[in-house]
């Protein structure tokens, strides 16, 4: 995996986004960049960010690497360990929480035999919890890679695990590489 | 009911640029930069529109604080943040009309005098983002963005920023701190955004629904605007429905319905699940405090509770609450007060980003003090304790975070302390063996 390499760097696809989208701030203030270039980098090194990585992102964005720790520490889509090939965050807030969320917590827990937080030995699988998602109207909820999964039941789970057992070849986790793709549309 | 955002919802395509413009699009725009922009600050006013976003600070005023140095950029932010727990209007209008939002942040970055302006939207809703992103191409296309659009001499560039997850984000200085690529710590006001926002330059931050809403405005003028709703609560509002009703989602309404119409109609919320009764309500987002049936349905003098800003604070925080950003929660008459404040506890604890030692400490004592309730180790004691606590933190903190997370806890002894007493003298007939393992597991990942 990349995350080994002593000195990681952006295929030439994710280096013109990057480029990109750092002329969306003024001159001077590429630092802006730094919550988009997280997850591209995100998206390129396996779902998860490494010291090498941020120090990469630091160089790319010309700050000092502790800026990039600081960040990446403070937002909670930035994973600092590694991850399984599909996460699955369940959305754990209050109105979530009054329609079964926590069901479907344990459900999981005992379907994948892991608790929150952890990745199956197969690596296939982490489960983690987040707060509120802004899907409330269709509670509960999960996000699963760029995808929200709605009106959650304990069989929609089951199908939900099976599923991705038979499917997933490349993982699904990692939206970002489907954000890198969607941006080659745009131009400006 | 009178709509002024959602009228072409559900017309199918809406999502493009043409089918948008076929059914009236894009003509504020046109009318917007025939206009001077004082001239459209002037309308946003007159419209009497309040902020969306949750304080209802009236947009207009707002605008009109913006400093105007000789040189210096200026920069409208549209805050599509939406992370306040019970709300999503902002992400279905995004997904499903695109192009209100966009022909919106240009009537405004027009009037403010903006030529750079941002959308920031949260990260985890990605696929938005794309919509955005492919929305705002179709107009840089159309000539309604880049350099003289539509032959006025008018510039401006238009950019969706995505966050990393995080609700103080929302609060607007954590939002400019984060749009300038830093941890999401509030600032200390004054200055204010409108004088030194991002990168140091005057800022205004709106909700997305506010910025949506001055297209009505720009097209029909402030005074058309201000005839719909009541009072000083003048327009339409989306209100975001969630919790034991039959009919969750988004509904724009006039405001000054009735709140009993609202839960009960079946245009709306459709009454309480399975036919159980209503137990309490939380109207504006979590932050709001909680209102049990009684006291959403009538004020405590008895009049009917109508969904404005006026009516609904009615009786201050002793008998009332707040419109807040109108994520409405509904819970039935088996909810636990205690847990789901727990949960929303919790829920501030995890979010509080550290900086004031009130917040920070105070979230983190309460989460434990209910805790406790719910695993039969409370004392009656630790009721007042819990008020003390809450009490310690509201008004004192850099951002109203605080306050937000002590609001819910004295409503909710307020208006339910019997049943944290109930907790506390019976913990075995409450006591769910199944939660308290359960709760156990739902701690930070
Ligand atoms: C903790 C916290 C979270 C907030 N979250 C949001 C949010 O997600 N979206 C939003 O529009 N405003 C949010 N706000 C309110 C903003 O600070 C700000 O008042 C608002 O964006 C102003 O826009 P408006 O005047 O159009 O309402 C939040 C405030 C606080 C204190
Ligand atoms: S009130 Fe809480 S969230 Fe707001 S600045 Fe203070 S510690 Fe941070
Ligand atoms: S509480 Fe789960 S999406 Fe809002």
């Amino acid at each position: 995996m990349n995350n080994n390499n002593p000195k990681p760097e952006f295929s030439p696809e994710a280096k013109t986004l990057v480029e990109k989208l750092m002329r969306r701030y003024p001159e001077g203030k590429q630092k802006s960049a730094i919550l988009p270039v997280l997850h591209i980098a995100q998206a390129e090194f396996g779902g998860w960010l490494s010291v090498p990585v941020m120090d990469m992102v630091a160089e790319v964005l010309k700050i000092q690497s502790i800026e990039v720790y600081e960040v990446a520490s403070f937002y909670s889509m930035f994973n600092l360990k590694p991850v399984g090939k599909c996460v699955i965050e369940v959305c754990r807030t209050g109105p979530c929480w009054l329609l079964g969320a926590e069901d479907i917590v344990a459900h999981f827990e005992k379907k994948l035999g892991i608790k929150v937080g952890e990745t199956t030995s197969d690596g296939m699988f982490t489960l983690k919890t987040v707060e509120c998602l802004a899907s409330c109207g269709t509670a509960p909820m999960m996000q699963v890679g760029e995808d929200y999964v709605e009106n959650l039941t304990l069989d929609k789970v089951d199908s939900f695990i099976s599923d991705c057992r038979s499917k997933i070849s490349e993982p699904v986790s990692h939206w970002n590489r489907k954000y890198i793709r969607e941006h080659e549309k745009i131009k400006q | 009911m009178k709509r002024l955002l959602f009228e072409h919802i559900n017309v199918p395509g809406i999502q493009s640029l043409e089918t948008y413009k076929a059914h009236g699009g894009y003509r504020a725009l046109t009318k917007a930069l025939s206009m001077k922009p004082e001239d459209i600050v002037e309308e946003v006013k007159k419209s009497g529109l309040r902020g969306r976003g949750g304080a209802g600070f009236p947009t207009g005023m707002k605008w009109s604080f913006i400093a105007k140095p000789p040189g210096v950029p200026r920069h409208l932010v549209c805050n599509a943040d939406e992370s306040e727990p019970g709300t999503f209007k902002d992400r279905y209008l995004m997904e499903r009309i695109p192009h209100l939002l966009i022909e919106g942040m240009i009537c405004s970055s027009f009037a403010l005098g903006a030529h750079v302006s941002y959308i920031y939207i949260r990260g985890e809703m990605m696929y938005v983002y794309h919509i955005l992103e492919a929305a705002i191409q179709e107009a840089y296309d159309a000539g309604y963005l880049g350099k003289n659009i539509l032959n006025s001499g008018y510039d401006l560039d238009l950019y969706v920023h995505c966050g990393g997850g995080a609700y103080i984000c929302g609060e607007e200085t954590a939002l400019i701190e984060s749009l300038e690529g830093k941890r999401g710590n509030p600032r200390i006001k004054p200055p204010f955004p409108a004088v030194s926002g991002v990168w140091g330059r005057p800022t205004v931050v709106n909700n997305v629904e506010t910025i949506a809403a001055v297209v009505p405005i720009v097209n029909d003028g402030g005074d058309a605007y201000a005839k719909v709703g009541i009072g000083k609560s003048t327009g339409t509002k989306l209100i975001s429905a969630c919790g034991h009703i039959n009919k969750p989602g988004v509904y724009e309404i006039e405001l000054g319905l009735p709140v009993e119409e609202f839960i009960y109609s079946d245009t709306y919320c459709g009454g309480i699940k399975n036919g159980k009764k209503l137990k309490a309500v939380v109207a504006g987002g979590s932050s709001v405090p909680v209102l049990p049936a009684h006291l959403i349905l009538k004020t405590a003098a008895g009049e009917p509770r109508l969904m404005s800003y006026e009516s609904l604070a009615e009786g201050g925080f002793q008998s009332g609450t707040m419109l807040g950003s109108g994520g409405f929660i509904v819970m039935d008459e088996d909810t636990s007060i205690v847990k789901n404040l727990w949960n929303f506890t919790r829920f501030y604890h995890h979010e509080s980003c550290g900086q004031c030692s009130p917040c920070r400490e105070g979230t983190g004592w309460m989460e434990k003090i209910l805790h406790d309730f719910l695993d039969g180790h409370a004392d009656l004691e630790d009721i007042d304790l819990l008020f003390d606590i809450q009490q310690k933190i509201d008004g004192k903190t850099i951002c109203p975070l605080g306050d937000a997370a002590a609001w819910p806890v004295a409503s909710a002894i307020r208006h339910f302390r019997s049943e944290f007493e109930e907790y506390v003298k019976n913990p075995s007939g409450i006591k769910d063996v199944k939660h308290y393992y359960r709760i156990h597991n739902m701690q930070p990942a």
